[in-house]
């Protein structure tokens, strides 16, 4: 699903509880002339250690326009969902409903993806299996290969992400043109997309200038959405006419019908998959819903959640090639089937992708996705990722403070800030945790189960530092006093107060 | 009706008159109060990093603690959560069932268990801003959340209403969590500070003179960003509004 440039690009310096401009009037607001402010990158990767989301944080952070308009951008979308939420009665029947087809469908998951082949294939669709990336990537360029497609046309989808396929195509020699604007703003900045929904959502309007100024000869002075848009559509457009075959993702594989459905608010999918004779379409397993009541449940939560409107601008159902062309679904396994046999984590298999996880998330709104460092970022990232790869992720399950808002906006109820204790827990248990974390909890544990030790412990001395609660103190950086105010002593405990005006009444010393 | 106290780390060594509040509160009730001297944590700074095996022995001595009492009460919803819904490291033995299912946050055990309906000596004439600590909001359900569609209702606002010349404050954002996370604070320090930096921010702009809450941790937070940031914000446990105190 994507969303329009305006859904990205609003003005950073606008006050955030100030009514929200119009679409119009927002994006061709002129932007204070001045320097622009330098996007800030993500987060460094290297091979498979593991990634650093804070490192990466603090620098989005340090660049404050971008963080301010990230933050401001984000947090609307989820009043606007809450808007959307209150009007309808329902809300959180439809939620029950759609976490009960997600668990139903999966538990019987291979019923309904056999149904969906007979099915699909009695529409004259061609469905293929493949197991993880790479062969979804192998069995595309075979498909393009046997047609001849140098150019192929494709609208967002996190699955392809996922698998790496537009490196593996460029290495192929066929290019690949992305059609929805945000995911085209971050092929063209060679940068992977920040959020599931709104690709581009931290990069202010300047950022895009500069991009387009160097990859399609755009004003670089000129920021203003509606220019920027129209540059875009004019480079892009007879791209699109030339390609040779569309690719798509999928929202939604109606088992009984044998057809896939498609959200999107630009229209770009529709392009994408009607504008060449050959139409493939990437989906992952756990896409699969059982009938087209169910449906209807999910097209109410779903943009409703994401962009806080009643629906996308286009839901497509596409049920078979049109007169002369050919129709492909590749189902994507990668690593799907295995996660479902996870005990704690294969709810996490609910996700429909909407993004409303991220949007009221206060650590990604402060972070950028693109600090996460991985396909998926935010709550929903926090929770797969690791199941993805576990070293390299181990560190994401902590850039969360557990406050449970992402669990309550989830439309499918994805107990996701439990998910992400049990992820701790699975680390801490399985030796994955960084080594300063293991030792001040050892250390912090046994102290802590020893009131002896623990009241020998606190504080006596003059030093601030030496007034902490223990596992600060056993952080030799002090980061609580950074950019706060260690808390002042007072003069005596709790403790303290009570064996001194209460003893006699209490239960006396035993230490 | 015996009630054993339990005093968080933080509360015994930077806010003992939070601590005192909640004693004197109780004994206003005409409530048997005993704080077990020997007491130390509820093990959160360790599950919360998800090293349950070294939170074990901290979860024990909890239970050694408070095991003979009717009930467990402290002013603190986020050790609740920690005790009532996390207190998995040791063997669920009948006595931890107890202890589990008895303790409560001072709040919740106003409101639900004694349902007290007046505090007369109680007057705080001041702009008060409440925040709710997240595990007490979405976990234990103290008051409704923003991200449902349900009745709206807070039991803190409700026990804050008895309290004679009390004016709320409005946040734009009243559900955002603060950024204290408890060991997030500190592993994670930049986001946890400028999610602080915000939230007093917002409290700013509401023009309240004080912030209360049911957790001293997110006030410690809280107040350690709005020190460093300048601004003039008081921080004060509800347990001493509730008690009587005079600013
Ligand atoms: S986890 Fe839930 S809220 Fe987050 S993207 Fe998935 S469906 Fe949406």
């Amino acid at each position: 699903m994507t969303a329009e440039l305006h859904e990205e690009l609003t003005d950073p310096h606008a006050d955030p509880h100030a009514d929200q401009l119009d679409h119009g009037a927002a994006s061709s607001r002129p932007l204070k002339s001045r320097i622009s402010e330098p996007q800030p990158r993500g987060a460094k990767i290297r091979g498979n250690r593991p990634v650093d989301q804070s490192e990466a944080a603090n620098r989005f952070m340090a660049a404050t326009e971008h963080e301010a308009m990230h933050d401001a951008r984000l947090w609307d979308l989820r009043q606007k969902r809450d808007k959307e939420m209150h009007g309808i009665e329902e809300w959180e029947e439809l939620r029950n409903l759609a976490s009960g087809i997600k668990e139903h469908t999966l538990s019987k998951l291979d019923y309904y993806l056999e149904l969906f082949e007979k099915n699909a294939t009695a529409n004259g669709i061609k469905v293929h299996w493949a197991k993880d990336g790479a062969e979804h990537n192998a069995i595309v360029l075979e498909i393009l290969r046997s047609k001849g497609v140098e150019r192929l046309i494709k609208s967002k989808s996190m699955l392809t992400e996922e698998c790496g396929f537009r490196e593996f195509m460029a290495h192929n020699n066929v290019e690949v043109i992305e059609t929805d604007l945000g995911e085209r703003i971050q092929q063209l900045d060679d940068e992977a997309p920040s959020h599931v929904v709104v690709p581009a959502v931290h990069k202010l309007r300047t950022d895009v200038a500069s991009v387009f100024a160097k990859t399609i000869g755009s004003d670089p002075d000129n920021a203003d959405a509606h220019y920027l848009t129209e540059c875009q559509r004019e480079a892009t457009r007879p791209l699109i006419l030339s390609a040779q075959a569309g690719m798509t993702g999928g929202n939604f594989v109606v088992a009984e019908t044998g057809t896939f459905v498609v959200c999107t608010n630009e229209g770009n999918a529709d392009l994408s998959a009607n504008t060449p004779p050959l139409h493939i379409a990437s989906i992952g397993i756990e896409k699969l819903i059982p009938g087209l009541d169910d449906l209807a449940v999910f097209i109410r939560l779903l943009s409703r959640s994401a962009l806080g409107s009643p629906i996308t601008q286009y839901t497509s159902h596409f049920r078979g090639p049109r007169e002369g062309g050919e129709m492909h679904v590749v189902l994507v396994d990668n690593g799907r089937s295995e996660r479902l046999g996870m005990e704690k984590f294969w709810p996490g298999l609910k996700c429909i992708r909407c993004g409303a996880c991220m949007n009221t998330c206060p650590v990604f709104r402060r972070s950028g996705g693109l600090s996460y460092g991985a396909t998926y970022a935010g709550p929903i990232g926090l929770i797969i990722d690791p199941t993805f790869n576990v070293h390299k992720y181990r560190n994401l399950p902590y850039s969360s403070t557990m406050n449970g808002s992402c669990t309550n906006v989830c439309p499918v109820k994805i107990n996701i800030h439990e998910q992400i204790a049990d992820w701790r827990k699975t680390l801490a248990g399985d030796g994955e945790i960084s080594p300063v974390k293991k030792v001040m909890m050892k250390a912090a544990g046994e102290v802590l189960a020893s009131p002896v030790v623990y009241r020998a412990s606190l504080p006596l001395g003059r030093s601030a530092l030496r007034h902490l609660p223990h596992f600060m103190l056993y952080n030799k950086l002090n980061t609580w006093g950074r950019k706060r105010d260690i808390p002042e002593t007072p003069k005596q405990t709790f403790n303290e107060w009570y064996r001194k005006n209460r003893k006699q009444q209490g239960e006396g010393e035993k230490s | 009706m015996k009630v054993g106290l339990f005093v968080p780390c933080y509360v015994d060594m930077f806010h003992p008159e939070t601590g005192i509040a909640t004693l004197e509160l109780l004994e206003r009730f005409g409530l048997s109060v005993e704080y077990p001297v020997d007491q130390t944590c509820c093990g959160q700074p360790m599950t919360n990093t998800g090293c349950e095996r070294e939170a074990a022995k901290t979860e024990e001595l909890f239970v050694r603690n408070f095991e003979k009492y009717d009930y467990v009460v402290t002013p603190s919803g986020s050790c609740t959560n920690q005790v009532r819904n996390n207190m998995t490291a040791i063997d669920q033995t009948d006595a931890v069932k107890h202890v589990r299912s008895r303790t409560y946050e001072l709040v919740e055990f106003l409101h639900d268990v004694l349902k007290i309906d007046a505090f007369p000596w109680a007057e705080f004439p001041h702009r008060v801003a409440l925040h709710n600590n997240c595990n007490t909001l979405r976990n234990l359900r103290i008051a409704s959340m923003s991200e449902r569609r349900e009745e709206s209702f807070s039991k803190p606002k409700a026990l804050l209403k008895m309290v004679r010349g009390i004016e709320f404050a409005d946040l734009t954002r009243p559900d955002e969590c603060c950024g204290f996370g408890g060991t997030f604070s500190v592993f994670e320090e930049g986001v946890s500070a400028k999610m602080g930096q915000d939230k007093v921010t917002d409290q700013l702009k509401s023009g309240a003179e004080y912030v209360t809450s049911s957790d001293s941790s997110c006030m410690m937070h809280q107040e350690g960003c709005a020190r460093r940031m300048g601004a003039n914000l008081k921080y004060i446990h509800i347990a001493q509004i509730l008690n009587g105190a005079r600013a």
